[in-house]
């Protein structure tokens, strides 16, 4: 626009910028400080730490079920994650591509999943997982994660799938490829950065999870980490259970910030497309 | 969008369906047979996680189903849904879970266009904002309300020794429902300010070009192009939140787990499921807050013109 570079407006910009910074980063910044304080200082009512300590970060890390529950954490998102990228991909090239009934209601009742709320079905899967043995078992955290991020990766991967230049599709197949050929062969390796976008998300929100994890765990054998972060509270073993939650709450978002800070593109633009694309 | 029929062009979604099955090729039929086999396992998951469970819940809420109590299931018919639509509890955490869902959609909404403008116009930083702005979106929501909770608490935090304030926030009922709205507000705000820079972008520049020439001002240039072309977009990012935040479950969990009168409906459906093992009365809850989401989001569609489909 013409009046680009005006003073006023570079002052303004500056404001902006550094406002939109304060929201998105000190809450971020304020648990990472609490998480350093000693449990002195922790009340001093400072906003960075007078003195620094570790000591948190060790506390946490004794207790076992918080590590336990990273390690369940971590297993469980990327489990959701892989399966998840497979199923939705499949039904996405089939949406995109094949012709064959029952397209719109596949679409139509993925909308409808994500619109269901988890409250409502996690009474039912507590008590059929208590009766088929899943209940606090990994699968039994893996399955609903997947139903609940099947709708969204299907509608992102399928809004990807059509740029894909697909006349090179029918040359693969024009050259004798089948269908599953073609698929593998040349499309898939076009297709993964929708995939890669896909996967972020669904990675995200599993790891975010909190409610089935709540409801469908028990022990350390399954509980994740969000649910353990609030079992610190309670537990009395700390002298200051704000330092341990804190330094927790740091270790759940290092894993998010890192993938963040390199996927920040795909991520934008998966949740732009979503919305524009699609 | 295209290739996708909305609700609202049911003559296409006949058109698109295909010809009766005796008509087709052996290549199209094997195309059939792939595009099934394709879709099916992502539809078994759905169906056997999200659908089975929404109707075991609408039939365990038909009966009197307690698991402290086995011995005494029976079919009690619609009773459960009088008993929880008779209690006074329901209604004040419906109160309650509109009262967080309107004020914090509102916001964000608002807080959403102004950090979609940065992102999208932005002559500084344009890259840090984004990355930071991500940084709440994938924030645990757990994190959210313990870094909202500990910041505010006297014991723990430095908001209250800032501000001078003499009662801590989460003792009042109000307090409260101001730090649940703001980890709430801090955690999904970027969701949909995400969305509407996807609509942004599709603002052509040289509308607001010829709208300057003709001596629009910014504000009438925002209010006459901007916001009725990025309606579809906005639209669509109101309709998601709007339903994600009337399942508000985790933040008020952390932040009060429903003291000082803040129990939003889905941590009562939590309680009365798991906390007190009575399934049928629970999934009573369960289903009625299904319904009141089909209501929400049928509005929506309906009258206000969302098309989630577009997403």
């Amino acid at each position: 626009m013409d009046q680009e570079n005006t003073p006023t407006r570079k002052t303004l910009w500056i404001f902006a910028v550094v406002g939109v910074l304060i929201y998105a980063l000190v809450p971020v910044i304020w648990i990472a400080s609490l998480s350093l304080k000693t449990p002195e200082s922790i009340g001093d009512g400072s906003f960075l730490p007078t003195h620094w300590t570790l000591h948190n970060y060790t506390t946490a890390f004794k207790t076992g079920f918080f590590t336990a529950s990273l390690r369940n954490s971590i297993g469980i998102a990327l489990i959701t994650t892989v399966i998840a990228l497979a199923f939705a991909s499949m039904a996405a090239y089939a949406i995109t591509r094949l012709d064959f009934p029952g397209k719109t209601a596949i679409l139509a009742g993925a909308l409808a999943v994500t619109m269901f709320p988890a409250i409502s079905i996690v009474g039912g899967l507590y008590n059929v997982w208590r009766n088929i043995g899943l209940f606090d078992t990994w699968a039994g955290l893996i399955l609903p994660y997947l139903s609940f991020s099947l709708p969204l990766s299907i509608y992102i991967l399928s809004a990807f799938f059509r740029e894909i230049p697909w006349d090179l599709e029918k040359a693969a197949q024009m050259d004798g490829a089948t269908p599953l050929q073609a698929f593998w062969r040349v499309i898939l390796p076009l297709a993964v950065p929708g995939v890669f976008t896909a996967g972020i998300l669904t990675f995200i929100a599993a790891w975010n999870d909190f409610l089935f994890a709540n409801v469908l765990t028990a022990t350390n054998s399954a509980r994740t980490a969000p649910v353990a972060l609030s079992y610190f509270t309670g537990a009395s073993q700390f002298q200051q259970p704000a330092g341990a939650i804190a330094a927790g709450a740091v270790i759940v978002t290092v894993p998010i910030l890192i993938m963040v800070l390199i996927f920040q593109r795909r991520i934008v633009s998966g949740l732009t497309a979503g919305a524009v694309k699609g | 969008m295209a290739n996708v029929a909305t609700t609202t062009t049911a003559p296409r979604q006949i058109q698109a369906a295909p010809p009766a099955a005796h008509g087709l090729t052996g290549r199209a039929k094997a195309e059939r047979k792939l595009g099934l086999l394709l879709c099916a396992p992502a539809v078994i998951v759905m169906l056997f996680v999200a659908g089975f469970p929404i109707l075991y819940a609408f039939w365990l809420s038909l009966h009197r189903a307690d698991l402290r109590f086995p011995q005494l299931d029976a079919w009690v018919g619609l009773d459960n849904y009088k008993s929880v639509l008779t209690s006074s509890t329901w209604w004040q955490d419906v109160g309650n879970t509109l009262i967080i869902t309107v004020v914090s959609v509102s916001i964000e909404l608002v807080l959403g266009m102004l950090i979609a403008q940065a992102m999208y116009r932005a002559i500084y930083a344009r890259t840090a904002i984004r990355v930071a702005v991500l940084v709440p979106y994938g924030a645990v929501t757990v994190v959210a309300a313990f870094a909202w909770r500990l910041a505010f608490d006297p014991a723990t935090g430095f908001v209250t020794h800032w501000l001078g304030l003499t009662t801590p926030p989460l003792t009042t009922r109000s307090g409260s429902f101001i730090l649940i709205i703001m980890a709430e507000v801090w955690k999904t705000t970027p969701f949909i300010a995400l969305l509407l820079l996807g609509g942004l972008a599709l603002v052509p520049e040289d509308l607001y070009k010829a709208a300057k020439v003709d001596g629009a001002t910014s504000l009438q240039r925002f209010f006459r192009i901007t916001l009725p072309l990025i309606k579809p977009a906005l639209m669509v990012a109101v309709l998601f939140r709007t339903l994600d935040a009337f399942r508000i479950y985790d933040v008020v969990y952390i932040m009060t787990n429903g003291a000082n009168n803040t129990e939003s409906v889905s941590l009562l459906g939590y309680r009365v499921l798991i906390n007190r093992l009575n399934l049928g009365l629970g999934s009573a809850i369960s289903v009625l807050i299904f319904f009141c989401v089909i209501l929400i989001a049928l509005t929506f569609t309906r009258f206000l013109g969302a098309s989630p489909q577009r997403r």
